[in-house]
């Protein structure tokens, strides 16, 4: 049978591309994904250097993960009291500004990037980028000869039974919530998981005025001791640590090391939490379980970067010290990807003080200016200290442990722990994403980014890195009304 | 050589031809070993949907090989658990115009001389079948024979059902010979396994293990995407497609095609897929597929455009130059059986495929012709089409 006919066109109401945000504008010298410490870093400085920068974020404001900002309607005097080294920020927003009057660099704010795709028909090489633009989701494709990848980290996640409970809050979140809203998950706030970004999240929470019992710490601070000249070469972060620790002495919080969340009990919400001591390998040892009154619980066990538009593109990924995928960067912060770069979380989990410094190197790379010498330094010391401290916090195999049959891995489908367990041991799923297919674990709305490590934990591999096609979810009529291939309108 | 601990079979392949085979060949008494250099439905299964027609077939052998796995299909709903998500649901083919539906009635006098349930439907009693397809159609096709299953879960339960030892995490390197070199087992990334038979089902790596074997078997790869919606309560009741995707199977271009077939499923997301093209194993992204998925389903279903798709996925199906499987033994390398090739249909096809495989391998006379899907047909040099006229 012949195809005799083709379907008709969708109707739908969606403007077409090319309105808006000037789908049909020519190509920028590059487009910058992430208005985090990296992208804001990157994008002035090659702005600086006399490139034409689109800046995307998904965000209403720049700052990303890091710099986050009270809504002006809170009336916050002083947002800086929050943030180590708010002047850093401060100071790029502003030449962001004056490059943005001076027409420089584009900056879209509220720009979800949902994927970014070679046009090889262009011999020079050109990348789309196609994004959704605000509440009305509106199709815009920026175009750009070079593309660099700044799109930050997510928490960490390691479920345990009752994390579903109101109350329940991911640590970076609580943070978040307090520089972002000033406002607090409770008032007497249990801060627990593993990493550094406990102690200052425990600091801020008791800073605004809750009451924290514990910070419950899965790894020992001694791993660190082995670390040392890491440390030592870092002057800077010992100093963070030194105002950490202080704020934990002048608030009387107590930190437990070695040890976990390994329930939170409560029926409309979270009233206690019970604590166990773990052994080298993060298993709850028994008969160490003790319970501790709260009303809120605040847990993250480090971040996860954020790859799926770069794996989308093929970049090539590495697992890090922390256990966590990341991208494979050379000195220039190039991608396996020709004209693709990356800089900050993306590269391995290393704080914003190293996401500034690379996203200054990565324009200077993509100007094709000399990398600064004492940049350069700057960066191998803050990734050599991040590595260490990704060693001493990665989680142990035995953390498993804890979770019960009944206990929700994956939030969004409402898949136990029992379930996926069945399905490494019966049925042959033995990675996650077989036990995705197998139990729907990681198929829904946050598309495992909640469950992922969980989920890889369980089926006993290390976690792959990010593969979502699409970044977030696409109305069907933005797909349809794609320009054709060939680059014309439909 | 073979000793009292070696199994009869050794199934190269825990995809859900493998598994099928797995299924029939310790059901028929043999003792079956499958190794797969990944997890279960590691490959194409797990990036296919589930899709079991007669409806897209031309009469010929394909179409006998679905209608006899339709009866499978049903028996095996039975026997495996519910989680293998069988639904017999049946299909809806809509003609968007006259000449369309014209060609649909010729396709489904032929189908139905072969034995499928084909019934016109009247423009007017579309909306009774499917209540939000869009208006305008010319008429319709209804095949209640058309379901489905989870093909990840299919392959896991057959092979779990099989009682089969299973090697996963182990590629097979080597195909071990007897002195007058016929097959005699596999040698993997961890050991040697012997046995008296071998069966290629290796999917679009079906190739690779023939010539392992020293034979030709051309199986290319054929790219799909597919587009999975948010959840959603039970918008679309049938396998609903435009004709158009009957053509497109049996093509011989080498360009993007694609006409959707759209699907609800048990857990809420819409399925849409899919589209084919041969582009080698390319896994980047093509907004183009994406474009015209999404453009199709929405023609098909107007509130579709509304909805958000929240991930898509592609797969490369194993197929070769005449859109047949090879299935059963390979007369140039005696104690090697094959069963690959399926292309879009692997799933649907799976029990016949392993059905048949048995009877070949216990000596029982097959309960279909193998002939169409002998898999020398090709030869050992150029690609030479079957002269079967089979197509889709
Ligand atoms: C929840 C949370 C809380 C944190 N709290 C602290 C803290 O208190 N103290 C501390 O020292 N460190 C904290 N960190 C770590 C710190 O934020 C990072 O080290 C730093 O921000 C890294 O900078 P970056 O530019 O690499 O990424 P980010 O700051 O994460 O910026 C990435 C940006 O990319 C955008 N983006 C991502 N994907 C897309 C896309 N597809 N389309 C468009 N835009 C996209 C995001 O909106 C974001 O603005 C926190 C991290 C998280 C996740
Ligand atoms: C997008 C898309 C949609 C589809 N939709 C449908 C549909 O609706 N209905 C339908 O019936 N079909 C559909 N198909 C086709 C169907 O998925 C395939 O025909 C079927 O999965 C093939 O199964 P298989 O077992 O032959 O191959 P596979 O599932 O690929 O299994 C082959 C296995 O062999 C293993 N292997 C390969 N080489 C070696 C080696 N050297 N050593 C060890 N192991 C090895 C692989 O790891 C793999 O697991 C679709 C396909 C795609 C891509």
């Amino acid at each position: 049978m012949a195809p005799s006919s083709d379907p008709r066109p969708a109707r739908t109401a969606a403007p077409a591309p090319g309105d808006g945000t000037g789908a049909v504008a020519s190509a920028a010298d590059l487009a910058v994904v992430g208005a985090g410490p990296a992208g804001l870093a990157a994008a002035v400085t090659a702005a600086d250097l006399g490139l034409r920068v689109t800046l995307l974020d998904a965000g209403d404001r720049p700052g990303g993960q890091y710099y986050r900002h009270p809504a002006p309607e809170l009336g916050a005097e002083r947002p800086e009291a929050l943030h180590h080294g708010w002047a850093a920020f401060a100071s790029r927003a502003r030449r962001l500004r004056d490059h943005e009057r001076a027409g420089r660099i584009r900056h879209l704010a509220g720009h979800h990037v949902w994927t970014v795709v070679r046009k090889d028909e262009d011999a020079a090489g050109e990348w789309h980028l196609h994004a959704l633009a605000g509440p009305e989701e509106q199709a815009v494709t920026v175009r750009a000869r070079a593309v660099l990848l700044a799109t930050g980290a997510y928490e960490r996640q390691l479920p345990f039974p009752g994390w579903t409970l109101p109350g329940v809050v991911g640590a970076g979140g609580a943070q978040a919530m307090l520089k972002a809203g000033l406002v607090l998950p409770g008032r007497r706030v249990v801060v627990a998981g593993s990493g550094p970004l406990l102690l200052a999240v425990a600091g801020s929470l008791a800073a605004a005025g809750a009451a924290v019992p514990a910070v419950v710490e899965a790894a020992s601070y001694t791993g660190y001791a082995g670390r040392l000249p890491a440390l030592l070469r870092n002057p800077a972060k010992l100093a963070e640590g030194a105002v950490y620790g202080g704020a934990l002495v002048r608030h009387g919080i107590r930190l437990l090391t070695r040890h976990a969340v390994v329930e939170a009990h409560g029926t409309d919400r979270v009233e206690a939490a019970t604590v166990a001591r773990l052994d080298r390998d993060w298993r709850p040892v028994p008969g160490t379980a003790r319970r501790i009154p709260c009303d809120a619980l605040a847990v993250g066990h480090g971040l996860v970067p954020q790859l799926e538009l770069a794996t989308g593109l093929g970049c090539a990924t590495r697992t890090t010290a922390d256990g966590t995928a990341a991208l494979v960067l050379d000195e220039q912060q190039r991608t396996s990807v020709t004209g693709i770069w990356s800089a900050g979380e993306t590269g391995g989990i290393g704080g914003a003080q190293l996401a500034l410094a690379e996203g200054e190197l990565a324009a200077r790379s993509i100007a094709g200016r000399p990398l600064p010498a004492e940049l350069v330094r700057r960066r191998s010391r803050l990734r050599a200290f991040a590595d260490a401290m990704g060693a001493a916090h990665r989680p142990g195999t035995g953390w498993t442990g804890w979770l019960s049959d009944d206990t929700d891995v994956c939030r969004c489908e409402e898949v136990p722990a029992g379930l996926i367990r069945e399905a490494v041991a019966d049925l042959g799923a033995t990675d996650a994403r077989t036990v995705k297919l197998l139990t729907r674990a990681g198929m829904g709305w946050c598309q495992g980014r909640m469950c992922g490590q969980a989920v890889a934990a369980l089926a006993g591999c290390a976690p792959g890195p990010d593969r979502r096609p699409l970044s977030c979810p696409v109305p069907l009529k933005v797909l349809a009304e794609l320009p054709a291939d060939g680059g014309t309108a439909p | 050589m073979p000793n009292r601990h070696s199994p009869d079979v050794v199934i190269i392949g825990a995809g859900v031809v493998g598994a099928a085979c797995a299924y029939y060949a310790a059901r028929a008494g043999l003792s079956v070993t499958v190794v797969d250099r990944g997890p279960v439905a590691g490959g194409t299964t797990g990036a296919g949907e589930g899709n079991l027609l007669v409806s897209d077939k031309e009469a010929g052998p394909e179409l006998d090989l679905a209608l006899l796995s339709t009866r499978l299909w049903r028996e095996l709903a039975t026997e495996l658990p519910p989680e293998t998500e069988y639904e017999p649901k049946g299909g809806l083919v809509v003609a968007p115009d006259e000449t369309t539906l014209k060609a649909l009635r010729t396709f489904a006098e032929g189908q139905r001389a072969a034995g499928v349930d084909a019934r016109e439907i009247a423009p007017d009693d579309l909306p009774a079948l499917e209540p939000h397809l869009a208006a305008g159609f010319a008429g319709g096709f209804h095949y209640p024979q058309d379901a489905q299953v989870q093909p990840a879960q299919a392959a896991a339960r057959l092979l779990h059902a099989s009682g089969a030892a299973t090697r996963l995490g182990e590629e097979v390197t080597a195909l071990l010979t007897g002195p007058d070199g016929t097959v005699r087992g596999v040698r993997t990334t961890r050991g040697e396994i012997a046995a008296r038979a071998v069966v290629n089902a290796a999917g679009t790596w079906g190739g690779r293990i023939a010539e392992l074997a020293g034979v030709r078997l051309p199986v290319l790869p054929r790219r799909g995407f597919v587009l999975v919606t948010e959840p959603l309560p039970r918008l679309v009741r049938h396998k609903v497609y435009a004709a158009d995707y009957i053509a497109d199977v049996a093509s011989d271009s080498a360009a993007l095609q694609s006409s959707a077939v759209v699907e609800g499923t048990p857990g809420g997301p819409v399925l849409i897929g899919a589209t084919r093209e041969r582009v080698g194993f390319d896994r980047s992204l093509s907004t183009e597929a994406l474009r015209r998925l999404a453009g199709q389903a929405a023609a098909l279903f107007p509130v579709l455009g509304e909805v958000r798709a929240l991930r898509t996925y592609h797969g490369f199906r194993p197929y070769l130059p005449d859109h047949l499987p090879a299935v059963g033994p390979d007369p140039r390398a005696p104690g090697l059986f094959h069963a690959c090739g399926h292309e879009g249909a692997g799933i649907g096809l799976a029990p016949a495929t392993g059905l048949l495989l048995a009877d070949v391998l216990t000596g029982a006379r097959p309960a279909l012709d193998l002939a169409p899907f002998r898999p020398e047909r090709f030869g050992d040099g150029t690609t030479s089409h079957a002269a079967n006229g089979a197509g889709a």
